[in-house]
């Protein structure tokens, strides 16, 4: 069953997560204003925010589960991040942040499926850049390729747009969504920008740290965190 | 006519503010010039003065075959090496640590580490005698084993490292909390170990401080003498390093003195010249 499941809480000073979702959409839209909360829970699903309480499961595979003592190291996941501002490795040129989570990442294999990937996502000859070189749209193809070439379960976006021009953010929400119809990938898509929407089959609405609109969620309802115990 | 008086006479006012205030701008820069020029004095005199004395004597290349220069450059080398090593060994981990969690009491470890900096050398050397002395915290029972630190090499390294080892440290640790966390946070989903992350991901972005760092702790503990000369003693091939070989000869042998001087002021000089130039162009790929 390919479905991602998100019931978590977690205490900030001043500020309380309590959401949880299921979905089964291919992109998943998380919207709501800045601060609500929609990073933090990418970010747990990430393996990068440990939760106080509750559960997430990913096709039916438990990441997190606070009752059973489960915390799958990020390594182990298989999701792919990429965070607002890209996070390029900027020591790094093209060809190697794109390869950076492959095994034997100099291996005539290796280097086939990274020069395949930086081809597929349009920046063909610009393997030898260094990130700061490159304008926002292309960092942020790089850091799409470099977390798809190791094929996630699920690509996980934090403001993919954000940092872009509004003359050029239509254009790249048109490539990521025919990239997703191409590879076939699954994301989480935080965004507080409505235009986004349209990339997502479903989409939950953040507000103050909780969800208070969306398909599948339950907002408020009480259900078991752990199920299956 | 008379209605031009009261302008001209605005005019000549204006032109004479101006003026003042032209000679106070040429005042102001002259006073700066001499400042600067006083106080880049003060730092070059001595430098010269070294070599002014050393060059003409024409015995360089004697005095620098002499047993005393001889040891004291080999004793040198060897100490600030292994002190330099000690310190990237165990210095790394702990500065990786200060920049990556907040914990109670954080600020006490901190002016910890970092009081060495400031404290006196003598005080360093008291402070390491009443520890590891022959008499000492830890040196009493090491010495009931048969083990003496006390005025030997280890002595040397031990006081180097007291006093050198945290500028490494304060140095590597703000170099470690300029490293984006979420370089480390990508790094992991893309499955890569959190050791591995460190040296593919940390270590090559802070690398130009870490490096800037393990210089300025090297050159403090090729510079290092109070401590040393108070807890390992002065004696020629066991522990006199440079500083202390220039202090011995200074009464007997002037012409070593002068030569370890000028070694010492040219290896400083030419470790100081490069890291700017390196560190700064490094340091600004990233930014």
């Amino acid at each position: 069953m390919r479905m991602l499941d998100v019931a978590i809480t977690k205490r900030y000073p001043g500020f309380t997560l309590d959401v949880r979702f299921t979905t089964h959409a291919a992109i998943t839209a998380l919207i709501g204003p800045s601060g609500s909360g929609k990073s933090q829970t990418v970010r747990a699903v990430a393996g990068a925010m440990r939760p106080d309480r509750g559960r997430i499961a990913l096709d039916g595979d438990v990441l997190f589960d606070a009752e059973l003592g489960v915390d799958i190291p990020p390594q182990d996941r298989h999701v792919g991040y990429v965070p607002q501002n890209y996070a390029l490795f900027p020591h790094l040129d093209v060809s190697r942040n794109v390869g950076f989570g492959l095994r034997r990442a100099r291996s005539r294999e290796a280097r086939e499926r990274v020069s395949q990937m930086i081809a597929s996502v349009g920046l063909g000859g610009l393997e030898h850049r260094a990130p700061r070189q490159l304008s926002g749209g292309q960092q942020q193809r790089v850091a799409l390729a470099r977390a798809l070439v190791l094929q996630p379960r699920m690509l996980l976006l934090d403001e993919p747009f954000a940092a872009l021009d509004a003359q050029i953010r239509g254009a790249l929400r048109q490539e990521l969504a025919d990239l997703q119809a191409r590879l076939g990938f699954r994301a989480l898509l935080v965004t507080h920008d409505p235009e986004d929407l349209v990339l997502a089959g479903e989409r939950f609405v953040y507000e103050s740290g909780q969800i208070m609109e969306g398909n599948g969620a339950s907002a408020g309802a009480s259900r078991p965190a752990a199920q299956g115990t | 006519m008379p209605d031009l008086a009261p302008g001209r006479r605005a005019w000549i006012a204006v032109t004479e503010r101006r003026a003042a205030r032209h000679t106070r701008r040429r005042m102001g820069t002259a006073l700066l010039v001499a400042g600067a020029f006083v106080f880049t004095l003060v730092i070059a005199l001595p430098v010269l003065a070294i070599v002014a004395r050393a060059v003409p004597t024409g015995s360089l290349p004697q005095t620098l075959g002499r047993p005393i220069v001889l040891e004291a450059l080999r004793l040198s080398f060897l100490t600030t090496m292994l002190t330099l090593a000690l310190a990237l060994l165990f210095g790394t981990p702990l500065a990786y640590l200060l920049s990556r969690y907040r914990f109670r009491g954080q600020a006490l470890v901190d002016s910890l580490i970092e009081l060495p900096m400031v404290l006196p050398p003598a005080v360093a050397g008291i402070g390491l005698l009443m520890a590891f002395g022959r008499r000492g915290l830890v040196g009493e029972p090491l010495a009931s084993v048969g083990i003496a630190v006390g005025f030997t090499t280890a002595a040397v390294v031990l006081a180097q490292f007291f006093v050198a080892a945290p500028f490494y440290v304060r140095s590597a640790r703000v170099a470690f909390a300029s490293v984006d966390r979420e370089l480390e946070v990508v790094s992991h989903t893309l499955g890569v170990s959190d050791w591995a992350t460190f040296w593919r991901v940390t270590v090559p972005i802070a690398f130009p401080s870490l490096l800037g760092g393990a210089v300025m702790c090297w050159a403090r503990a090729l510079g290092e003498f109070g401590a040393t000369i108070m807890f390992a003693g002065s004696f020629p091939g066991r522990t006199q390093t440079m500083p202390l070989a220039i202090y011995a000869a200074l009464e007997s042998d002037l012409d070593a003195a002068l030569v370890l001087s000028v070694i010492l002021t040219v290896v400083s000089f030419a470790v100081l010249v490069p890291l700017r130039l390196f560190v700064g162009r490094a340091g600004r790929a990233y930014a």
